[in-house]
This record gives structure tokens, sequence and C-alpha cells, in this order.
């Protein structure tokens, strides 16, 4: 909008900055107990995007918070380097439809490399482009890590995550705080 | 490119057109200390890199630049640019570049879904209806299935809203169920919300593609329907 100057009156914020929001304000409730005892690790892809080319950290903060206080904060592990100082993970720019996976997969070595060196089980991704390439470079590299969304884990934390919307979670995780299905008679 | 750099053509046109539409790329300000390179994902790739590539354009190399795949290959995620003393626009430098290829020649991956978003409004080419129908399935679903969320309640198109959220095409498509956690959170936190059914993709293939006039065209069509058809205060992005 800015680039074509075409005028516009509302307000354009991240989902990031939302949840965030809510969970200061209380109107999330939320808190990282599932997570106590079993001491899952999160590391953040801070996606070029929201990082670097806004110009100030504040949403890739605010995800750090939301992301502490539903996983816990011993549970996080960031990539070195990180927010605006990030490494793009290669899959930006168009790069997955770009028609050079070599290069692209070249490109996100180092990112699986920071990956792997944070010892994370789950890497939050939020941005499309940052969630298809992380998990390419994961099979690709052969890691271990799962990719998921910020929201599948809030919805977790809350206890509202039904067993149809658990896909990107492992093992580890597909069975906890599942919240029971009615079961429909005319199914 | 390996190899010499040949200095048989020190006419620098595509600089001097690149510069005439990003005045303030300072492209004639690098010397050449490599820190952008240092800290660039894509170095090495083609045996190109960043300060190359410049060196490049500035050395009037413009057929070298034009045809490299490299520009492809950098993902424009502005890492360069933040660390260079000098504030060089290398990204904008590589979207003119990317710009300067002739359409049908840029990668049929990015094109296609250009021009799908430009047709449908999302780049998966999910026609508008067939999104409503999908959002108001995943909702039915949550509202029948899932205890405590009798009355949540998804929208499209819903004149007054205050927020409008975007979405990315890849869920509705291939996987709807990842639709719901989000929903439920709205509802747990009481939004008013809507999702806009024009140009509502939350991707941008235009950008990638360096297509000015279409991305461009996306923008202006979603800009209207926000503030002229459903006046939403906030538009939140849910990348
Ligand atoms: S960091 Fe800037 S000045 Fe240094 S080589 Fe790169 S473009 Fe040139
Ligand atoms: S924008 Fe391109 S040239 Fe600059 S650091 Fe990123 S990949 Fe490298």
């Amino acid at each position: 909008m800015r680039k074509f100057n075409i005028p516009y009156s509302f307000e354009y914020k991240s989902i990031l900055e939302l949840y965030a929001d809510w969970i200061r304000d209380g109107t999330l409730k939320v808190n990282a107990d599932w997570n106590r005892d079993l001491k899952i690790k999160f590391t953040v892809q801070d996606p070029c995007n929201i990082a670097r080319k806004i110009g100030t950290d504040k949403i890739v903060n605010d995800l750090r918070f939301v992301l502490k206080t539903v996983v816990g904060e011993e549970n996080v592990v960031d990539m070195v380097p990180n927010r605006s100082n990030n490494f793009c993970c290669g899959g930006g720019g168009g790069a997955l439809q770009g028609g050079f996976p070599e290069q692209r997969r070249a490109y996100g070595k180092v990112k699986f490399d920071q990956i792997m060196e944070t010892g994370a089980d789950y890497v939050i991704a939020p941005c499309h482009n940052c969630h298809a390439q992380i998990e390419d470079i994961c099979e690709h590299y052969g890691g271990e890590y799962r990719v998921v969304h910020l929201w599948t884990i809030l919805c977790l934390a809350m206890g509202v995550l039904g067993d149809n919307e658990r896909t990107y979670l492992g093992p580890d995780l597909a069975e906890l705080n599942v919240l029971q299905r009615r079961v429909n008679n005319d199914e | 490119m390996d190899g010499m750099i040949q200095l048989d053509d020190m006419d620098c046109e595509f600089k001097e057109e690149i510069l005439s539409r990003v005045p303030g790329a300072n492209l004639d300000l690098c010397f050449t200390c490599g820190t952008c390179t240092g800290g660039c994902p894509a170095s090495e790739q083609f045996g190109m890199d960043p300060r190359k590539f410049l060196r490049m354009l500035l050395l009037g190399m413009d057929d070298e630049v034009k045809q490299s795949p490299w520009a492809w290959v950098c993902t424009m995620c502005a890492r360069c640019k933040t660390v260079c003393p000098m504030e060089i626009d290398i990204p904008k430098m590589i979207y003119n570049v990317r710009g300067s290829w002739p359409r049908e020649k840029r990668p049929k991956g990015i094109l296609g879904s250009c021009d799908q978003h430009i047709r449908t409004g999302n780049a998966m080419g999910v026609p508008s209806e067939d999104f409503a129908w999908t959002v108001e399935d995943v909702a039915e679903e949550i509202r029948n299935e899932h205890p405590g969320f009798e009355n949540l309640q998804a929208s499209v198109d819903r004149v007054g809203a205050v927020m409008a959220l975007n979405q990315n095409s890849r869920e509705p498509v291939t996987e709807p169920d990842e639709m719901g956690p989000l929903l439920k959170i709205l509802h747990i936190a009481g939004v008013d919300w809507t999702y806009p059914t024009v140009m509502w993709g939350g991707e941008n293939y235009c950008m990638f593609l360096a297509d000015d006039e279409g991305w461009r065209y996306i923008t202006e069509e979603f800009v209207y329907h926000i503030e002229h058809n459903l006046g939403c205060k906030v538009v939140i992005n849910t990348e």
C-alpha cells in the first residue's frame, strides 16, 4: 500500500501482536502448565517480513512473549542469530516456487544447522513460506524436529485442540489435552 | 558466473534505469567491503553473491546481470541491506532485475500463482464461493462437535465487522481443519471479525514475480473492498 501510495484508513496489524495483547489483558487465559514436566523445547523462526523488514523487533518480541507464556520460558531456545538479524530460511521471495530447489536447499542448510543447534523439538514458523521451507529442509537433511503454527500450541495450552487439528504435532503431543469431540448421531 | 570480469563495456544503462526507479538505492556508493556477502545465505549459489552482483551492474555487465538465475535464488530477505554501511538497497536492485525478465520467462511456479491471484484473489485459484463454503463448513463442524464452541461464528464479507482477516489459501484447500484453532482463539477472545472474499489470499506472489502492475491491482482491489464495501477498522495479517 505504501509502495503504490494507495490511501487507506484501516490499521494493519499482525495476529501475533493481538495474541500478545489478549494475553496481557487477560482476554486469553493461558499458561504453560501442560509443559512443566514434559519440558518440550521450542524455537522460533523469525520471518524476515516481520522481523527485519518492518524496522522494529516489536512483533517478534510479542511472538516470544506469547510462546514463553504457552510453553514456559525455560523451554524456548533461540537460534543464533535471531530477531532482526535472523537468517532467512531460504523459502522467501518465491523461492519455493522459483524452480531452483538445489540452490534453495543449499541456502536452507545454514538454517537447518541453526535449528539443530537449538535442540528444539518444535519450530514455530509464523509464515507459510518459512513453514514449508523449514519442513522441507528437515526432511532433506534428515532432521527430527517438527514445524507448527502458534495457534496450534495456543489451543493445546488452553485445552481446546481437537484430535483433528493436530496434523503438525508429533506422537509426543498427539494425545495430550485433547478436546473430546461430540459424536453426532448422523455420522 | 565464474571467471574474469570483462571490462569491455562500461555503459551502465541498466544501473541508470534502476536508479531512476529507486533513487534512494545508493548503488554507486558500494566500496566493496563485502559485509553483505558475508551475511547473505544465497552467497556462492551459482557462483554469485550480492557484492559481485552489484559490481557487475556497476561495471555495465547488463546482459550477465539480467540473465543470471541468481536473481531468483536471492530471497530478498534484506539482511544485506540492513548491515550495509552505505545503506545500499540490494533487495530493490534484485526486484528490478527480476522485473527486467520478460514476464513469460520468469519462473513458472511464481508466475502461475501470481496470475491465479489476479484472477481469483488467491494464489491457489480457489473461487470465492468455495472459500466461503469451506469457512462455514469448518465453523459448522466445530459448533457441532467441539464442546464449548456451540456459538462460534465465522463469516465472510460481513459489513461493519471491526476486523478483517487475510488467510493463506493453503489451509482452505489442503487442510481446512487447520483453520479451526484460529477460529477458536478469535471466538474465545470475542473478536468481531470477518474474512473478505476479494483478494483474500494472504500470500503475495506478484511481489515475488516483480509484477508491479499485478501487485498494485491486487492491493487496490483489496483496499477498496475493505474500505468501501466492508468498512473494517483493522486488517489482521494472519501469516
Ligand atoms: S555491504 Fe554495502 S558497501 Fe559493502 S560490499 Fe555490500 S553493498 Fe557494498
Ligand atoms: S536479500 Fe538477497 S542478497 Fe541480500 S542477504 Fe538476502 S538473499 Fe542475500
